[in-house]
């Protein structure tokens, strides 16, 4: 492990050892914060008794949608505005103060237009989502040195090869980067709209067992979820560090 | 006789074709909103001898790099022609490579995937794509590169990249703008030296643009000397130097004697063209 990675680590479990200490010597009480160890019993519980497995399918389920959804018409919207100049003057005031709309209070006419479901958690997570990969999109875009275009046409690569073998790969790192974000708001947009406005999920679930006081489930799902929010983090991040562009950088 | 040793031959006895000529050319610019419309180039006449070594030097923005885009077809004239082996220039034509000043290699492909993307275009067979790019490898000094990513190279070594992956297509013109640009002096000379080897290997024919009146002297057969905007050629000097010529030439009084001569037509132009860049900056 290099020595960046070791202290990451060192932090982790230095912090999961104080919580636990501070639980087990009372000065967190039970019914406030149950110990790391309890939390990590309580989702092996969960997963081996299988009473949430369709909350959690369903959950990751739209997770999946929402962020491919985002990902796919965010990058089409992004090459638009990039080929499109006047759309592009015209809509990037709007994206640029897009996230200080709270996208949630669409939820009612999502619900009008789609009915209460996954389809109105989807279209208001892709809302969240999709403007990362737009912006990403666009900065890899302009980002693309204009040698590299001289050099296509030098080649003689007609308008697809450019774009397929050129301009693309040129702009791979900015479009990882707007996936990586995507997904995050994928994330977020649909436990947190299961949370408060939902009936079915992991969030819902979250939110029940919280009006119940059943903490055991409620750590147990929220440690779920930070595992796999977690992991797809570690898998992203080490297919980016993959990329040829990024090897130097990374020595 | 095929076509190199014929370059090579003509080359000696001074009865060389012409691989590329500008008639009339010239390059003007619309109007940004509320100036002039600019004049940046010409009328520029020139005819470049198949074979030969040719510099330009000139003061910054007098249009050479306007130059080079007409002359490889990346961008039309405004008005006059272009040819390439008697044909009209239109795109880029087949056996132009150009080498940009700017780093062209591909990040994302290793040192040998960036030259053998420089042949997707011919159609040639996997056997003969190989040969091409390990020639190249061992001409510009990769071999031991063949694996890297251009972020693990210096400078110096993209830019022997980017000169290889354009020998890989054979081309007939070699196109170089500024390609030192960004290197210390040492690296240039000892560049410049593998770029005569290189030209004298190929017989192709070289149009070299440079800001190093050094450079050009020391390098080329012929000098072109150009104006302030609108660039044009005030003056075209023979350098006489023998075709097997190295960086070693810089100590021959000739050859000071050549800069001198040049700094002398160049120095009323960058004065001038210093003049006009103020003009449009206040």
């Amino acid at each position: 492990m290099r020595p960046p990675g070791l202290l990451a680590a060192l932090i982790v479990f230095g912090a999961i050892g104080l919580l636990e200490t501070a639980c087990q010597t009372g000065l967190l009480q039970h019914s406030v914060v149950l110990p790391p160890s309890e939390i990590a019993a309580s989702l092996w519980n969960i997963l081996q008794s299988g009473a949430f497995n369709r909350a959690i399918f369903l959950t990751l389920s739209n997770i999946f949608i929402t962020a491919a959804l985002a990902i796919f018409f965010g990058f089409v919207v992004g090459v638009l505005l990039h080929s499109v100049s006047y759309l592009r003057a015209g809509l990037e005031p709007f994206l640029a103060s897009y996230y200080a709309i709270p996208t949630f209070i669409f939820y009612p006419v999502f619900i009008v237009l789609f009915g209460v479901g996954s389809a109105s958690i989807i279209a208001i997570s892709v809302l969240l989502a999709i403007v990362a990969m737009i912006t990403a999109t666009l900065s890899g875009l302009d980002r693309i040195p204009i040698v590299l275009r001289k050099t296509a046409k030098v080649m003689r690569l007609n308008t697809l090869e450019t774009a397929v073998s050129i301009l693309l790969p040129s702009a791979l790192p900015y479009l990882v980067t707007g996936a990586r974000l995507a997904i995050a708001y994928a994330f977020i947009g649909v436990i947190a709209s299961e949370f408060i406005l939902s009936g079915q999920g992991v969030g819902y679930a979250i939110s029940y067992a919280y009006n119940n006081f059943d903490n055991q489930t409620m750590y147990g799902l929220i440690l779920l979820i930070i595992l796999i929010v977690v992991g797809t983090n570690m898998l992203l991040d080490a297919f980016d560090r993959r990329q040829p562009t990024q090897t130097a950088r990374n020595r | 006789m095929d076509d190199v040793s014929h370059q090579v031959s003509a080359r000696e006895t001074g009865e060389q074709a012409i691989i590329a000529k500008l008639s009339g050319v010239t390059r003007d610019y619309p109007a940004a909103r509320g100036a002039k419309p600019l004049h940046a180039l010409g009328p520029i006449d020139l005819e470049l001898k198949q074979g030969e070594f040719f510099s330009v030097v000139g003061p910054s923005g007098c249009g050479k790099s306007t130059l080079l885009d007409i002359l490889t077809g990346l961008s039309p004239p405004t008005a006059g022609t272009a040819t390439f082996e008697g044909k009209r220039i239109h795109g880029v034509p087949d056996g132009v490579g150009v080498v940009f000043q700017e780093d062209a290699t591909f990040p994302w492909l290793d040192v040998e995937a960036n030259l053998s993307f420089g042949l997707k275009q011919l159609q040639l067979s996997a056997r003969e794509r190989q040969d091409r790019v390990e020639q190249a490898l061992r001409i510009m000094g990769l071999v031991g590169f063949r694996s890297a990513f251009p972020a693990q190279l210096s400078g110096g070594m993209r830019q022997r990249v980017c000169i290889a992956r354009t020998l890989v297509t054979q081309p007939r013109l070699i196109v170089l703008d500024e390609p030192f640009g960004s290197l210390d002096q040492q690296t240039r000379l000892l560049m410049g030296d593998e770029l005569l080897r290189i030209w004298r290997e190929t017989g192709a024919t070289v149009f070299f643009i440079t800001h190093s009146i050094d450079e050009a002297v020391m390098l080329s057969d012929r000098v072109g000397v150009m104006s302030a905007r609108p660039g044009t050629f005030i003056d075209m000097l023979e350098t006489g130097w023998a075709q097997k010529r190295d960086s070693r030439n810089v100590a021959d009084p000739h050859f000071g004697k050549l800069t001198g001569q040049i700094w002398g037509k160049l120095r009323g132009e960058a004065l001038r063209q210093m003049q006009l860049q103020n003009d449009v900056a206040l």
